[in-house]
């Protein structure tokens, strides 16, 4: 595989509140390769967004990042994200990794024109040549499919969420980095709007190279744009594959769970089923597997012992004690109809 | 009379903003039989919300009539217009919002009891209110049922506002985004449980949603109503919609769906719409509003005429389709400009 850009290594993160502490990630783990999009998938409190964050340094206050390294390899330099000085932190936000937030559409200034917005990124950078800056602008613009001339003179008021968004991911990579975070980024969009975004995503990242952790509760989407998912379960990765791995050949319960629970629409009627039970409490989160008391292969060495994250084949690792049960149970999974 | 539990008949609302009226619906005809499963799905600003709101009484439309049991709701008085008011519930979309968060649950359930003098003390408001815990699955009610709703998580206040439209003995309850807002592997289980109020409760239950993968799996055995733009473009049943789709709306928006299925979605046929923007509702299209969007444009007639629902020329099945080449039997020839 080609060259790791970003390798996370036994990351894990707390917040510190009046209970005590939440354990949001937890012995995260996993490379992520040069032009290859990576899926985080999980539900709400999983940690996906708070590893994410982790990266840019720009976890809220009350997190404490408790152990684990984070290396970064830019033109066979490599260097620990955890230990940058601020004024390296600064200069690796945006240039080297760029974020795209939830919702961020409104992100905007709503008074600036759209062009003093990437001029002011570009600044802010140290890019000091304004001709470059819009040359690449309209190249960009053009990139995400929108009148590149139009949009740079209009305020954001002017155009729609769709259109505020690609000029979004455009803003995104106009330093060119290395790494693109997208937090849930087609969740706030139309369907006809979102498809749009995803051919647009399709073709940039193929254009410009730049490698992809896109965070996501919709399976759908992981599905259509990624390489390699990761599903995360209580702040912990419980399985990491590649798409055609966990969707089709999953070895994780949670994961076996979450695609036995979402409708598909070229099918006639589906057996779907819920995963019993709610999210534990990440302050006294259960013994053993995490996952144990929603699990419906449990049993007792699950409650006493926590499953190793191991490879069970070349590049599908999973954290599950019985992964025979999963694989026995998958094979109703995709019975055609 | 038709044995329509509910029925829209031409009916229109606009919002006024400043000097200009928004058409917000326009002529939406509707027939809701007693215990079918109905779906209203559309993107984002076309009306679906807006209906919800009109069949339940939160609002009135700006013109046109709704039947409730074969009666013209506008007529009704006093105690009759109490009892629709009480036969139709809503349950809202955001869970977060939709729930007092300095009542306890009681509290939220005993309301409506006390209210509509459903009980006469204290101790059988509290007796409903565990019933009805027990009807959407919170038990053991003790756990419940004197929590804030800040003590529960989404799915299970979801659960709670659905035990509060239970609480006047409904039936018609029109479920708008219900689990949009919950995590996906517990959404199934919450659709299943409505779904089965339908046969323990006798409730006849309308689903708004912009998910149609969640309107097919909720709406197999019913009808979805596909709406653009503040009408009604396609209506027919489920399994026609999701696999022989018409209107070219519903058409785009059917191939444009991401599925949790990589193989599927990635080989998937793709329509290319003429623009990605929806018109703003205030600058309507004349015609019929898809035709700037529409691939299969037909000059001179698209934008000249008005199309209304009707069955496809010479097909003989349920299906009404509000396209004018379709319903008069022109083929569709894709447009070149």
């Amino acid at each position: 595989m080609s060259e790791v850009v970003l390798s996370v290594q036994d990351v894990s993160i707390v917040y510190r509140v009046s209970r005590g502490q939440v354990k949001a990630s937890q012995h995260i783990s996993f490379d992520l390769h040069k032009g290859e999009s990576l899926a985080l998938i999980g539900e709400s409190g999983s940690g996906k967004t708070t590893v994410s964050l982790s990266f840019i340094d720009m976890l809220p206050s009350a997190a404490k990042i408790t152990g684990g390294k984070v290396l970064y390899t830019r033109d066979g330099k490599t260097e620990n994200i955890f230990e940058f000085s601020e004024a390296r932190m600064r200069d690796f936000r945006w240039h080297d990794c760029a974020m795209v937030f939830q919702g961020a559409q409104n992100a905007f200034n709503p008074v600036l024109k759209i062009k003093e917005q990437f001029l002011d990124t570009a600044r802010a950078h140290g890019w000091r040549d304004k001709g470059k800056v819009i040359k690449r602008t309209l190249e960009l613009l053009r990139l995400v499919r929108l009148d590149p001339e139009r949009t740079l003179e209009s305020f954001p008021h002017e155009l729609s969420g769709g259109m505020k968004q690609r000029t979004l991911l455009a803003l995104g990579v106009l330093l060119d980095p290395q790494v693109v975070i997208l937090d849930e980024p087609t969740t706030a969009l139309d369907i006809l709007t979102q498809r749009a975004i995803i051919e647009v995503l399709k073709e940039m990242q193929s254009r410009l190279g730049f490698s992809i952790i896109f965070i996501s509760h919709d399976l759908a989407l992981a599905a259509e744009m990624a390489d390699r998912v990761a599903t995360m379960y209580a702040g912990e990765m419980v399985e990491l594959g590649s798409t055609q791995h966990i969707f089709y050949e999953p070895l994780h319960p949670y994961s076996l769970g979450l695609l036995q629970s979402v409708p598909r629409l070229s099918q006639d009627k589906d057996e779907l089923s819920s995963i019993k039970g709610n999210p534990p409490d990440l302050i006294d989160p259960p013994s053993g597997c995490k996952f144990h008391p929603r699990c419906p292969f449990a049993q007792e060495l699950c409650n006493q012992e926590e499953p190793v994250f191991k490879e069970h084949e070349p590049g599908h690792f999973a954290a599950c004690h019985f992964t025979e049960n999963v694989i026995e149970a998958r094979a109703n999974l995709w019975k055609k109809d | 009379m038709s044995d329509a539990i509910i029925e829209f008949k031409q009916i229109y609302k606009s919002f006024k903003k400043g000097r200009t009226s928004i058409p917000v619906l326009q002529d939406i005809n509707l027939a809701v039989k007693k215990l079918e499963y109905l779906c209203l799905v559309g993107e984002s600003g076309c009306g679906k919300t807006t209906s919800g709101k009109i069949l339940v009484g939160l609002l009135k439309p700006s013109s046109g009539q709704i039947f409730f049991e074969g009666q013209d709701v506008s007529t009704l008085r006093g105690s009759e217009y109490t009892r629709y008011r009480r036969a139709v519930q809503i349950i809202h979309q955001d869970p977060y919002a939709s729930l007092n968060p300095t009542h306890t649950i009681y509290d939220i359930l005993s309301f409506p009891l006390f209210r509509h003098k459903l009980v006469k003390n204290r101790a059988q408001a509290r007796e409903r209110a565990g019933q009805l815990l027990e009807t959407v699955g919170l038990t053991p009610v003790r756990d419940v049922i004197d929590k804030y709703p800040h003590q529960l998580s989404g799915g299970q206040r979801q659960r709670v506002s659905i035990a509060r439209a239970l609480t006047t003995n409904p039936k018609v309850i029109v479920a708008d985004e219900s689990v949009s807002m919950v995590d996906v592997s517990i959404r199934i289980s919450i659709l299943n449980m409505m779904m089965n109020m339908r046969e323990s409760l006798g409730v006849t239950m309308i689903f708004i949603t912009h998910d149609l993968a969640l309107a097919k799996y909720f709406a197999w055995q019913g009808r979805i109503a596909v709406m653009y733009l503040g009408r009604i473009v396609e209506i027919g049943p489920t399994p026609d919609i999701t696999h022989f789709p018409q209107h070219p709306y519903t058409k785009s928006l059917l191939s444009a769906i991401p599925e949790p299925d990589p193989d599927r979605t990635r080989t998937k046929d793709q329509i290319r719409l003429r623009s990605e923007d929806i018109p703003r509702l205030t600058e309507l299209p004349p015609g019929c509003s898809f035709h700037p969007r529409c691939p299969w444009f037909v000059p001179g007639l698209c934008d000249k005429q008005l199309p209304q629902l009707a069955p496809v020329a010479d097909s003989k099945g349920p299906v009404q389709v509000a396209c004018l080449p379709m319903t008069q039997g022109k083929p569709l020839i894709p447009y070149e400009s």
